[in-house]
């Protein structure tokens, strides 16, 4: 009955796929022990230490020359980087390990209440504030876990032959004036007014980073972990996702947004078949890289406040990019708090970056210069812990893609929602997870 | 199989007797090994599964039980609240309608690979390249899969295109990602093409361990193709057919790569393990999500199970 031994076999080999399928992956492995609470920051710099850092792009160019100068200042250190192209998702699963690296970039998943069990202190923040911008957002209690690598002013990325071309010779100030303008590139040009980047998400999340635009106050998000419903009408989050929703309504971004593609639309803005896409200023140099690739002018690519004004000028919120931070399990705590130092302080990475320096003191670099000319005040916003957690026991997520593409769905008519049933479901989850979390 | 028709010229054998003591007492004293040499070779393979299937679960199981965020190095205990809130929010369960999309799909895509694999054990001109080309889509990684049709469905994209060339024009193509009420469709439709293969393959080599001297028999006995499909090709490989439904129940409920990477849940195609992802890494609910993946678990269990039931395995005899 040799056939029936074939079947026997092919039914085993075909249930060992089962097998595969069903075991879904899941990944294990914790560890409780905690820091044994020596500081080794004292003493002189040395030994090897491992940088961790996200910028793949740069890891081989210019962090070797970081390397070499800083050490010809710290001859005893040795530095070596790792670069992580799924930097978030790499190094949040290597922090349940001690291995992640002595210096590293804080992901941004994790929650700030965390930072104490992962990372050292790096000092108060009363004290570092008068030298660093950004210092109150990786802060617990009054003591800063890290440093931000630069700082991001929010605002819209466009291109200035596109806009000429609709005949916009004036900066729009308020959202309708925005949605006039993209307008005006939709009838009289053939680029797409508003690219939402819809499919690769995370640049959908803008409309957050915009509060404070609206209304000029450094505490607009103390404010709304404050509130019960900050998706009612006329409140700041209601409106600057209104404009999202807007410009979706009136048709003025891509024909299909599902089909979008980050990296190609750095290549659509340079050589014009898009009017403008809402970033932050990390994104400028990109777009400028990318129009000199195409072989277009870098210089027409601009950068604009958010359309608002306050007291007659607009606002640009700004924040910190990633956070620098030592390993609170590092074995060369003193080497490490040197490449600290030296990055934040000494490096100029910030105007490599075309941002906003952490240090205070230092200008901002020259690409901003049009930005600022706007009469555009910075506006350092005052971070609050309670927004994520009411974000997440309410699976919101502010700064996740999933809740800005429904409004963009309802917006283009592809979705029963409207705008109204979307906040008040919004409102409502956002009382409820309150109530919870207190 | 008493009620199932059987082949008239083929004669039952009588099976051989079952032999209580298969080896003979003058082998076994040969043997010098020692009685933990077998488990030594499993030593290997069973670390494997402990480590990276059991642990993992078993990790699980607890996660389902506390509230850790994922990275916290404090998990309280919250008991079965989890369960308890995933089973009081509806909203968690009215995803697993796009499943529907998928299971349709699978069910198109077990006949097309039986249909494909009935053909190609006959004799066919260019059998081989046509296997080729089946099984093909199988050997690309998913990631690649999803990134070809991404491109595949963009407006003026390959399939406008294509459809383009029979006069249709551009302007009345609906946007097959874009529109909420195809886009699973096109999904499913992706899928079909790529897992089709595996179950072609599956169902080939059931097929050709059925003797050849049954289909000339049946020939002899003047039995068309579809007769000796019906009779022989059939019944003959039931096991394999009933496999593949439960694997492919099993993988409508847990459907991912496709939709994930194509749309990231978005417009509507979300299914159930995107949205137990998102739970945990994006609202940062790792025991919530755990909770979810548990349910899942038990529901394939409870399917596989049922379906035993309603389809209980039976051993095929053809000769």
């Amino acid at each position: 009955m040799f056939h029936t031994r074939h079947m026997r076999i092919a039914v085993a080999a075909a249930a060992v796929v089962t097998l595969t399928l069903t075991a879904a992956c899941s990944s294990g492995g914790d560890d409780d022990t905690s820091s044994d609470g020596g500081s080794a920051s004292a003493g002189a710099p040395s030994g090897d230490i491992l940088v961790l850092t996200n910028r793949t792009d740069l890891v081989d160019t210019t962090f070797q020359d970081y390397k070499k100068t800083f050490e010809a200042k710290y001859p005893d250190v040795t530095v070596k980087f790792e670069a992580l192209t799924d930097y978030e998702g790499e190094v949040k699963t290597r922090m349940n390990t001690k291995d992640y690296g002595d210096v590293l970039l804080i992901p941004n998943s994790v929650s700030v209440a965390d930072y104490p069990d992962f990372f050292e202190p790096i000092g108060k923040t009363d004290e570092l504030a008068k030298t660093y911008s950004f210092v109150n957002e990786a802060a617990v209690d009054g003591t800063a876990y890290g440093l931000a690598t630069f700082g991001n002013a929010n605002g819209v990325v466009y291109n200035k032959d596109v806009f000429k071309a609709a005949g916009i010779t004036a900066l729009p100030t308020t959202p309708q004036e925005f949605i006039a303008d993209m307008q005006a590139i939709k009838d009289k040009t053939d680029a797409v007014p508003f690219y939402t980047n819809y499919k690769d998400g995370w640049p959908l999340t803008w409309p957050q980073s915009w509060m404070g635009a609206v209304s000029g106050d450094k505490d607009a998000l103390v404010k709304m972990a404050a509130d019960d419903a900050p998706w009612a009408d006329g409140k700041e989050k209601a409106t600057v996702d209104s404009l999202l929703f807007d410009v979706a309504k009136a048709g003025l971004i891509e024909d299909d947004p599902t089909t979008t593609n980050w990296e190609n639309s750095k290549n659509l803005i340079a050589t014009g078949k898009i009017g403008a896409m809402a970033l932050g200023s990390w994104a400028v140099p990109q777009m400028q890289d990318a129009a000199t690739k195409a072989g277009s002018d870098p210089a027409s690519i601009g950068f604009m406040p958010p359309p608002f004004l306050v007291d007659g000028k607009p606002v640009s919120p700004v924040g910190g990019d990633y956070k620098l931070a030592i390993n609170v399990n590092s074995d060369h705590k003193a080497a490490a708090r040197a490449w600290f130092d030296w990055f934040i302080n000494d490096s100029g990475f910030y105007d490599l970056a075309g941002a906003l320096p952490t240090v205070t003191a230092n200008p901002a670099p020259a690409n901003l210069k049009d930005f600022e000319a706007t009469g555009v005040q910075y506006l350092e916003m005052t971070p609050e812990a309670k927004i994520s957690a009411i974000d997440n026991q309410a699976e919101i997520g502010l700064g996740q893609p999933d809740y800005y593409r429904q409004l963009v769905d309802a917006g283009r008519g592809a979705s029963k929602d409207t705008k109204e049933s979307i906040f008040e479901g919004l409102d409502k989850k956002w009382a409820a997870a309150r109530a919870t979390v207190g | 199989m008493s009620d199932t028709p059987k082949v008239a010229t083929v004669p039952r054998r009588t099976p051989r007797p079952f032999r209580s003591n298969p080896r003979p007492a003058v082998v076994r004293q040969s043997q010098r090994g020692w009685r933990f040499t077998p488990w030594l070779f499993l030593l290997v393979p069973l670390a494997l599964l402990v480590t990276f299937t059991y642990i993992p679960v078993a990790n699980m199981f607890w996660y389902s039980t506390t509230d850790w965020n994922g990275i916290s190095k404090v998990k309280h205990s919250v008991g079965l609240d989890n369960y308890v809130e995933f089973f009081t929010r509806p909203e968690l369960f009215r995803v697993f309608w796009v499943s529907a999309y998928y299971l349709a799909a699978s069910v198109i895509q077990l006949a097309l690979a039986l249909y494909f694999a009935t053909l190609l054990s006959f004799k066919t001109r260019l059998k081989n390249t046509f296997k080729g080309i089946l099984y093909f889509p199988s050997l690309i990684n998913g990631v690649a899969v999803s990134f070809i049709f991404l491109f595949f469905f963009q407006p003026g994209g390959t399939l406008d295109s294509v459809i383009g060339l029979f006069g249709v024009s551009q302007d009345s193509m609906p946007q097959w990602l874009g529109n909420p009420d195809i886009i699973n469709f096109s999904l499913a439709g992706t899928s079909i093409w790529r897992y089709m293969g595996l179950n072609f393959v599956l169902f080939l080599g059931a097929i050709q361990s059925i003797p050849a001297g049954i289909y000339e028999a049946a020939e002899l006995d003047g039995a068309g193709k579809w007769a000796q499909f019906r009779y022989i090709i059939a019944p003959g490989i039931k096991p394999i057919i009933g496999l593949s439904f439960i694997l492919a129940i099993s993988g409508s409920l847990a459907v991912f790569e496709i939709p994930f990477i194509m749309t990231d849940g978005a417009n509507g195609s979300t299914t159930f393990v995107i949205q137990t992802i998102k739970t945990a890494f994006e609202s940062n609910k790792v025991g919530l999500a755990s909770a979810m993946a548990v349910v899942l678990l038990a529901i394939i269990l409870i399917v596989t199970w049922v379906q035993r039931r309603l389809v209980p395995e039976e051993e095929v005899n053809l000769t």
